[in-house]
């Protein structure tokens, strides 16, 4: 089943989508394969994430990741957030990800390093 | 009969059970399956007579010459080409393509133009762009319209003396726009351009006759012998040969009606489901058996994965035609293709499960 429980859910009632007012780190990127966009805004206080939102457009696989890393990475050291390993995310979405759309779900772990590196988003 | 009723059980791959349901095959203008007449053409021709072509003195050799020598033959008159040194065996049309690309970019020069258009596949966009970086030409490209047509009135603003080829599509591969591709080779060439179609998407569905056409490149499986250096692909000739000798027989304007009524079915049934948006021209009369669509709230790959859990496999994407996904708007879409093999039934299984797509997620 590509498509879990959480998957749908994550994509149908996200729970960390949205925009933050002024973030401290904002990145987006996009997968020109297929066209998913992701943006990810955070809140950083002594080195620490405080609260990010997702958002983006994107398949289902793509938005529910990104939920689900936000929810990760909350409270947790910058260093930290920026190094979640993919199978975590893996283990959390509790579905059979095919070779084809693993980007699905590493789009948003490369973004929230972008932002959290303090890249520029490419124009 | 019906074309599929006769044509079946030549596909050995259609037997194939996909998560548990019969396959619905809807991808063909991405690849389409080969029937078991050109597989066995394939296999005894490596099996029986495998050789280099054009250099190798002994039986073999001779023999490999003559069945790519006749395969040469039988296309010619498949696309109604004048002589059979018009006929060259690529790769692929990409490979065509980029040949045709790198030779005129031999005599390219500074502010020469090249004329593309909005809905090519990046194969017909990328080979020009390329060379014209390189030798400070410039491309220009014809703005799709309306329903999914090319602007003829840009396109006549767009030629100027300046332009050295105009680079086109037959078939569109999202929309299926079939563009009136004999009147825009008269005006290229009025304006003293040359012309390359890219008959990807309209080789295997319509009757073609190159010659009326009048095109300077027709390319699809294919493109003069300084063009076919070392050993050239001799089995895919020979199984483009069994495949021509194949729609041949059924007849190509059997081949063009089925399809066309497949679209028609396709369109109608998609069209009445809500939350459904179709893309190019409605009317099948004027298009090549693809059918292009979203559904609300659904990313295409999303839709696509859904499809081939119920076993039916349709293309999602951008069809790598970004500049055409930019112009309408949109990150992509499904698009369901069809063939000689394809039936009604299938197109019912595959509204059936579109149906049920937007609740899905």
């Amino acid at each position: 089943m590509v498509y879990s429980d959480v998957i749908r859910q994550r994509f149908r009632s996200p729970r960390y989508q949205g925009s933050l007012p002024a973030p401290d780190a904002a990145f987006e990127d996009v997968n020109p394969l297929c066209g998913d966009r992701i943006r990810i805004e955070c809140r950083i206080a002594d080195g620490r994430l405080m609260d990010a939102r997702h958002r983006g457009d994107s398949c289902a696989i793509c938005a529910a990741s990104a939920d689900l890393l936000v929810e990760l990475v909350l409270g947790k050291a910058v260093e930290e957030a920026a190094s979640v390993p993919v199978s975590t995310l893996l283990e959390r979405l509790e579905a059979d990800i095919r070779p084809t759309r693993m980007k699905c779900v590493t789009l948003p772990i490369s973004v929230l390093q972008g932002a959290l590196e303090g890249r520029e988003v490419a124009r | 009969m019906t074309l599929d009723e006769q044509t079946r059980a030549d596909f050995p791959i259609l037997r194939r059970i996909v998560h548990g349901q019969p396959l619905v095959y809807l991808d063909s203008a991405a690849s389409s399956q080969k029937p078991r007449q050109v597989l066995e053409a394939m296999q005894s021709y490596y099996e029986q007579t495998h050789a280099n072509v054009h250099r190798s003195i002994h039986t073999l050799g001779e023999e490999a010459t003559e069945v790519y020598e006749a395969a040469r033959d039988a296309v010619r008159v498949f696309i109604g080409a004048r002589f059979r040194e018009e006929i060259i065996f690529t790769r692929g049309t990409t490979d065509g393509i980029n040949i045709v690309a790198r030779t005129l970019a031999l005599t390219l020069e500074p502010g020469d133009e090249i004329l593309v258009t909005e809905m090519e596949h990046h194969s017909n966009l990328i080979p020009w762009q390329m060379i014209c970086r390189e030798r400070g030409a410039v491309v220009k490209a014809v703005p799709v319209v309306g329903e999914g047509v090319l602007d003829q009135d840009a396109f006549g603003r767009l030629l100027s003396p300046r332009t050295r080829l105009v680079a086109l599509a037959h078939v569109s591969n999202v929309l299926g726009t079939i563009n009136p591709v004999t009147d825009m080779t008269r005006r290229a060439h009025e304006a003293g351009a040359l012309v390359l179609l890219d008959g990807a998407q309209a080789a295997p569905h319509l009757a073609l006759d190159v010659a009326a056409m009048g095109c300077d490149f027709y390319v699809f499986y294919d493109l003069p012998w300084r063009f076919e250096p070392g050993t050239p692909p001799i089995a895919e000739a020979v199984g483009l040969h069994a495949a021509v000798v194949y729609l041949d027989k059924l007849g190509m304007a059997r081949v063009e009606a089925h399809e066309r009524a497949l679209c028609r079915i396709a369109m109608d049934a998609l069209e009445r489901i809500p939350g459904v948006t179709l893309y190019g021209p409605r009317n099948a009369e004027l298009k090549g058996a693809v059918v292009a669509f979203n559904v609300e709230g659904i990313h295409p790959h999303d839709g696509a994965a859904l499809l081939d859990e119920r076993g039916i496999g349709v293309r999602a994407g951008h069809h790598c035609a970004q500049p055409l996904m930019r112009r309408l708007g949109i990150v992509g879409t499904l698009r369901a293709s069809f063939s000689v093999y394809n039936t009604a039934a299938e197109i019912a299984r595959l509204s059936e499960a579109v149906q049920s797509l937007r609740g899905a997620l």
